[in-house]
């Protein structure tokens, strides 16, 4: 699945019209159960998950990656081929001859893959921030690059808590992270949320999901968020619908907030946001970047 | 069929105008958040070129009654009139209960036409420049033409007409879904896309529709007392001094038009074109002198109570309108079925 946080955000009524999703909660399914070690190091890795094909580059087994997806062209040189993450063809993919696939969730293609004996690594996305840890531990563990892995996670980890560290304090904040120009946001539940709990900010998106009816992606209504006037927006529909601070600050009303008024608009990279891979580090970057911009004005 | 008093009384026309003006009343004091009645009304007063009211709301407030609420209920009350009087001209051309102005293929033709301008990334929510709007009319006009092109061939009788209709939607359907499994990123900004919303970018969406409304409106209303004839047969009709082709095209032509223009603006709401000329008939009558202009009213009253809905049931999350329509619609036009004395049809 391709910028899986937010299609794991249909809402209810697309799961009905599209039939697809069958009602799962993405949340609860980890990888845990593909965690057994084994010796044999693969040699052909198909990956259809784009996060998933970050985090082999980022441990060192890209040169073992023959073919992935449509949308893993990060980083560069990745083989991309036309094979879909979203809707995943058994058939295709085993025509690279793969002995380890990373593919997101989906429980039919993962077992016709196993049923051919391929091994298969599922990455979902994770509840909370520490799991990308572990899921890049499993990638070392899966690949033979453990100990590149771990180093991964030290520098990760390192540099995730320096820009905490020395972040000032996000507690009297409020912000609104945009998945698109509907309005569809991110709770606090979500793992984008999660990120921004780190530096303690407030996600006035996090009463539209009280219940959790909608996994933790609802769409605002307009005037509540004009009402709520978050301290800092975040777009992270730069790239999908084409938003900047411009088109947000031309929006009916919108002049009139204050993240608009003060310059608080937060420009993100789509991908990066929408991954948990090791280029996360940059979107906790630029969370830091925009809370000491509020914080010197 | 019933015989009814054919021509529309004051007093329902009166009672017509009351039920959208109720509304509008509502759907601009209401919603997400709390602004005083008093306070709504000044700042509305305060919008009005040339005039100057102090409604001591913040500026944010201020906001969102005057460039939220305002162009939303507006668009609401634009596209529910467009979508029900369509729909009821539909069905009076077309002799056929069953029929909603997507029957042509507007509503196939305008999902095409805005997944491939979401998918390749050509909406920016801008307005007049964003080309989802666009590029769905542009789909919906084109599936119209592509359905009277088929059935043309198939002999020009209504009939093949509908059955063309049908043909050509199932075939756009799958153009869209294809175009859509091909750019899966794009899911949900397509899917929400189709399930509807009223909300605005201030005041280009009301604007883009208003001439296909006024062109619709003015259609039908010209022919009111023709689809009235036309409902006894076109050989009657013919006999009567009336030309049902002609009849025919021009109703047909101007609902179209103005159905996809509303979809464009709004998305595929469903449903209104077919329950409200309906509900309508069982209140008021048949006659199409009744049925067009209350169908504009009612129509008008139900979408902007239906957008009330969809922005506070879940507040302050929102729903999207599609489901409001036919959730809402559905179990209302039921009890109006049961209520109703009069033959559907």
């Amino acid at each position: 699945m391709i910028r899986s946080s937010r299609l794991l955000g249909l809402p209810l009524a697309v799961a009905l019209l599209a039939g697809a999703c069958g009602g799962d909660d993405p949340i609860d399914v980890t990888g845990d159960d593909e965690m057994t070690v084994d010796s044999v190091q693969p040699e052909r890795i198909v990956s259809i998950n784009p996060t998933g094909t970050e985090m082999l580059y980022a441990v060192g087994a890209g040169d073992l990656v023959v073919a992935v997806d449509e949308f893993s062209y990060y980083p560069e040189g990745t083989p991309v081929t036309d094979l879909s993450g979203w809707d995943p063809n058994i058939e295709a993919i085993l025509s690279y001859e793969p002995d380890l696939v990373v593919m997101d969730w989906n429980d039919d293609v993962r077992t016709g893959l196993e049923a051919a004996g391929v091994k298969v690594l599922v990455i979902t996305a994770p509840s909370a921030f520490d799991e990308i840890y572990t899921q890049i531990e499993m990638i070392g563990d899966a690949t033979g690059f453990d100990a590149e892995a771990l180093a991964v996670i030290d520098d990760m980890r390192a540099a995730v808590e320096g820009l905490i560290a020395d972040a000032p304090d996000g507690s009297t904040l409020t912000y609104y992270h945009e998945l698109d120009n509907t309005l569809y946001s991110v709770t606090s539940s979500t793992f984008i949320g999660a990120v921004y709990s780190l530096f303690g900010l407030t996600n006035v998106a996090d009463s539209a999901d009280a219940d959790g009816t909608t996994f933790g992606y609802p769409q605002l209504s307009d005037e509540y968020l004009l009402d709520a006037d978050p301290d800092l927006i975040f777009l992270a529909d730069t790239l999908c619908c084409a938003q900047s601070a411009e088109t947000v600050a031309a929006r009916p009303g919108w002049d009139q907030l204050r993240a608009v008024r003060d310059g608080n608009v937060v420009e993100l990279d789509d991908d990066i946001v929408s991954r948990w891979g090791p280029r996360l580090v940059d979107f906790v970057e630029a969370i830091a970047t925009a809370i000491e911009s509020v914080d010197a004005a | 069929m019933t015989i009814e008093p054919a021509r529309l009384r004051a007093g329902t026309l009166a009672a017509g105008f009351a039920v959208l003006l109720v509304a509008v009343v509502a759907g601009l004091g209401l919603g997400p958040v709390g602004i005083a009645p008093r306070a709504v009304l000044y700042a509305l007063v305060d919008a009005l070129p040339g005039v100057s009211a102090d409604s001591g709301l913040s500026s944010i407030h201020e906001a969102i009654v005057q460039e939220v609420r305002l162009p939303r209920v507006v668009l609401g009350l634009l596209v529910g009139a467009t979508l029900s009087v369509s729909g009821a001209a539909y069905q009076g051309a077309f002799r056929n209960p069953l029929v909603d102005p997507y029957l042509l293929g507007v509503a196939a033709g305008a999902g095409l036409g805005a997944t491939i301008a979401i998918t390749q990334n050509l909406g920016d929510g801008s307005g007049f420049t964003d080309l989802v709007p666009l590029s769905a009319f542009a789909g919906a006009l084109f599936a119209v033409a592509l359905s009277y092109g088929a059935g043309y061939i198939g002999g020009r009788s209504t009939a093949s007409l509908v059955l063309a209709g049908v043909a050509v939607a199932s075939f756009l359907t799958a153009c869209q879904t294809y175009v859509l499994q091909a750019n899966s990123d794009a899911f949900r900004e397509v899917y929400s896309w189709i399930l509807g919303r009223v909300a605005t970018s201030g005041w280009s969406e009301p604007l883009l529709l208003l001439p296909y409304f006024v062109v619709a409106v003015a259609v039908m209303l010209r022919y009111r007392r023709a689809l009235d004839i036309l409902a006894v047969g076109d050989e009657e009709a013919q006999a009567l001094g009336i030309d049902p082709r002609r009849v025919r095209i021009h109703v047909v032509v101007a609902a179209s038009l103005g159905a996809a223009a509303a979809v464009s603006v709004s998305g595929l709401i469903g449903f209104v074109g077919i329950i409200v000329p309906h509900v309508v008939r069982l209140s008021f009558g048949t006659s199409y002198r009744v049925l067009i202009p209350l169908s504009i009213l009612f129509g008008g009253a139900f979408m902007v109570l239906a957008d009330l809905a969809a922005r506070t049931l879940v507040e302050p999350a929102e729903l999207p309108i599609g489901v409001v329509t036919a959730f809402l619609g559905a179990p209302f036009f039921v009890v109006v079925l049961r209520m109703s004395r009069r033959e559907v049809w």
